[in-house]
């Protein structure tokens, strides 16, 4: 964190630098680019990881007064700003969410015409034909069209160029410094570099060792070493460094990386109990896309930061398939040693529930159909059905972080300030390290990678007005 | 040269598969990924389906976020191209010479036709020499070097046996993988054609070693179809020629054998060169893949050869030549790459079947 290495090789100059090569930073670099400044963009990751948590992304949300060819029906700015409205709790700025909104329905067509190609949406888990335009192959293959475009038109691209500081020359953005010493001089930079969820120290910091059991699910190049050296030298942030998108993955998804495959769609089918077999939410509150991102927070508050999705029989086919499969016993008792639980508290536990239920005949997993226990606490509110069909299945949970929430705060041409509100003329930042300013807290599926390609977008043009040359 | 086990390459498909239905990001680029979705746990047969289904476009591969060096190892293409060989000599018969033929594909395939050049000249050389280097034209010719009957003879038999092997292996495949509802016919038809899924999704190509799409391979491979499709038509309507109209080879330049068989010819040329070269840099030659295209390359050669010199002394020794490659082709045949073309269309008539 304190890297301040002296520069041994010579240094690099260019017009506009863009730090960090995901889809944020390819949008800013291309845009600039294009436009006509010399740009050089770097970053962290070599030619495998390049990219970031972009990876592991598969759409964008796009507003769109009429269908296009992947998007059906209409999907307007009204509604769009009420869905934003509505996760944030009206935690947003708003002049530069409408921003984002309106400038979603040209991202697309720009994207396509850099080589990125969209796709109808995927069938399965979520419902989002209308209002997110999926990449065709994902996010990997999004990074790839880019990259290949940023090749194509001359950006100098450093893989392995992990900036652990930025340099100021009266108040103005002057270089950049990578781990390896290299020094990047440039008229102006554009950060995209993300946010600090790999950083193992400082979420520690913030949420205490429990933290140490969190798993990552995106790349392991996210620490934040931009963000802190920036806060350090006076630079305004916005959010708190707690909050967090944290889902509920499979327990057994790598420390990093992990991506969609460590997800787990079975809770809302059976019961979720922590280490001591006790339960601790409502499993059947809403569809599990809509609770899926407060479930990483509530394994999170459980001890050891670990819990058990566990079904019966009946069920396993009503839930798309798990990468590992679950651990199966004929009984609870045989299904808690598996799970080095206490057997009594487990199996009493279920036995409860299982008398809690009511009548089920009009249980249906499409609807919120109100097949309910009674008089547990906490009671299941939907989907309610007893757990006595064996064998029994249990899926171990860990919270699985997406990214951070802390962030720089940018005014509408994406420039970031000082604390006192004074801009920094010459730096400016996109994607997920300014998202905050737009999603001060939840989330809605899509919009990350819509802010990362607006403010790229807005952060290469307005970079442009800087250079010198 | 030691093959792996088919058990370990479907294990290592069903480990991939499980890992991509997890994550679906594919399913946009082919029918590989569409029909992964049907499936909740993956059998062999299934494994063998999907194996036969994948064109090797590569496209999943390089939009992959779980390719090596990520922990998760996930190699689509490159598992179901080791998986797609082994399904073949799995259902083939007989297994014995498809194992062979599996690990040394192309030497074999070429020592057959330079043993069958070899005998053909020798004997010729000891029994009549004269008609092996003497010049010979008109209707016949041909048939002054190696009697008409045993062309008929030789030809005959090895289009038989090919053909009865390939029965035999199709009808295998079939059973194992048992019955499936009526088929869409105008879409297999469609995918066939116009190789849809060498399109990588958005018509613009596969990837050949790098991340960039191309459609070379396409443009290849229609060369390769339609050079053999047109060959085989050009072999077809000389056979109707010779045994129904009674009118003896060689024909006249402008003749439909011969045009068929030039056009046809110019793209077994152009197609297996393109190809060999395609996978040469995808670092992806595997033995009954060459052999197949060598020998197509080789017969439209020696075929054009022969036109040229059919009225010199050196057409007895073409002839022979040429003859041999033939029969060593179609000898050959029911255990080459050759055999993709009706897996891939029985995965495509089973892909397209009526899914309610």
């Amino acid at each position: 964190m304190n890297l301040r290495p002296m520069p041994r090789e010579s240094d690099e100059t260019t017009d506009i630098l863009v730090i960090g090569g995901g889809h944020a930073g390819l949008c800013a670099a291309i845009t600039a680019r294009q436009l006509g400044a010399r740009v050089t963009l770097l970053e962290a990751g070599d030619r495998h990881m390049r990219g970031g948590n972009s990876r592991h992304t598969r759409n964008l949300r796009a507003m769109h007064p009429e269908p296009t060819a992947t998007l059906t029906g209409v999907y307007d700015r009204a509604e769009y700003w009420e869905d934003i409205l509505r996760v944030t709790a009206g935690n947003t700025t708003e002049k530069l969410t409408r921003m984002v909104i309106d400038q979603s329905y040209g991202l697309m067509d720009w994207l396509t015409a850099q080589g990125v190609r969209f796709q109808p949406s995927l069938r399965g888990t979520l419902s989002l034909d209308r209002t997110n335009a999926f990449f065709l192959g994902g996010g990997c293959a999004l990074i790839n069209a880019l990259y290949r475009q940023a090749e194509q038109d001359d950006i100098k691209v450093r893989y392995k160029a992990e900036v652990v500081h930025i340099e100021f020359d009266k108040r103005r953005f002057s270089a950049a410094i990578d781990s390896n010493g290299r020094r990047y001089k440039a008229d102006a930079a554009i950060l995209a570099c993300g946010g600090f969820q790999s950083n193992t120290e400082w979420m520690v910091e913030a949420w205490g060792e429990a933290a140490r059991n969190f798993l990552i699910r995106g790349t392991p190049l996210n620490r934040g070493f931009v963000l802190k050296d920036l806060m350090s030298q006076g630079i305004a942030t916005m959010g708190d460094p707690t909050q967090c998108h944290a889902v509920a993955i499979d327990a057994r998804a790598p420390r990093f990386d992990g991506g969609i495959v460590s997800r787990l769609d079975s809770v809302p089918f059976g019961i979720v109990v922590n280490q001591q077999g006790e339960r601790f939410y409502d499993e059947g509150e809403d569809f599990w896309p809509k609770r899926y991102a407060i479930w990483g927070r509530l394994v999170a508050d459980q001890p050891g930061q670990i819990a058990y999705s566990i079904v019966d029989q009946k069920v396993t086919s009503a839930f798309m398939p798990s990468v590992f499969p679950p651990l199966t016993a004929p009984t609870l008792q045989e299904l808690a040693a598996q799970l080095d639980m206490d057997a009594a508290q487990l199996v009493d536990t279920i036995e409860r529930f299982n008398a809690a239920t009511e009548a089920q005949d009009h249980y249906d997993a499409t609807t919120l159909d109100g097949v309910c226990t009674s008089g547990l606490t906490p009671d299941k509110t939907n989907w309610a059905l007893p757990l006595d069909e064996p064998p029994f299945h249990a899926y171990p949970l860990r919270p699985g972080i997406t990214f951070t929430y802390l962030g720089l705060v940018v005014d509408e041409d994406a420039r970031v300030q000082y604390t006192g509100g004074e801009p920094v003329s010459n730096l400016f930042a996109a994607g997920e390290i300014m998202a905050g300013n737009i999603l001060g807290q939840g989330y809605c599926a899509g919009t990350g990678m819509t802010i990362g390609g607006v403010f790229g977008r807005i952060a290469g043009q307005h970079a442009l007005s800087e250079v010198s040359r | 040269m030691q093959q792996i086990p088919i058990i370990e390459v479907r294990d290592e498909a069903r480990r991939a598969f499980e890992v991509c239905n997890a994550c679906r990001y594919c399913e946009g680029f082919c029918a590989v990924f569409q029909e992964m979705t049907e499936h909740r746990a993956f059998n062999d047969e299934t494994l063998d389906h999907l194996a036969n289904l994948c064109h090797n476009c590569t496209a999943c591969f390089h939009a992959c976020q779980y390719k090596p060096p990520h922990e998760f190892n996930i190699d689509v293409p490159g598992t179901l191209a080791e998986l797609r060989p082994l399904t073949w000599q799995a259902y083939a018969w007989p297994r014995r010479f498809s194992e062979l033929l599996q690990v040394r594909g192309t030497e074999v395939a070429l020592a057959l036709a330079g043993i069958f050049a070899l005998v053909m000249v020798g004997c010729f050389a000891l029994i009549d020499r004269a008609a092996l280097t003497g010049i010979h034209t008109g209707p016949g010719a041909f048939y002054q070097v190696i009697g008409h009957g045993t062309i008929v003879l030789l030809a005959g038999s090895a289009s038989i046996w090919s053909i009865a092997a390939c029965i035999v292996a199709a009808t295998r495949y079939q059973r194992a993988l048992g019955p499936h509802a009526m088929t869409q016919w105008s879409d297999v038809v469609r995918d066939i054609f116009y190789l849809k899924h060498l399109g990588g999704g958005h018509d613009e190509g596969c990837n050949e070693g790098d991340d960039a799409f191309t459609n070379l391979r396409r443009v290849f491979h229609h060369f390769t179809m339609w050079g053999f499709l047109l060959c085989f038509a050009a072999t077809s309507v000389a056979t109707v020629y010779e045994l129904i109209l009674d009118w003896q080879s060689p024909f006249p330049y402008t003749s439909l054998p011969v045009v068929l068989g030039t056009v046809g010819g110019v793209g077994l040329l152009i197609g297996p060169v393109g190809l060999l070269y395609l996978n040469y840099k995808r670092d992806a030659l595997r033995g009954m893949d060459t052999a197949f295209i060598v020998l197509l390359f080789l017969i439209s050669l020696t075929g054009f050869a022969l036109m040229m010199a059919r009225a010199s002394s050196a057409m007895g020794t073409l002839l022979a030549i040429h003859f041999s490659l033939v029969l060593a082709f179609f000898v050959t045949l029911p255990y080459t790459k050759f055999v993709h073309a009706i897996y891939r269309t029985l995965a495509l008539v089973r892909f397209h079947r009526n899914k309610g």
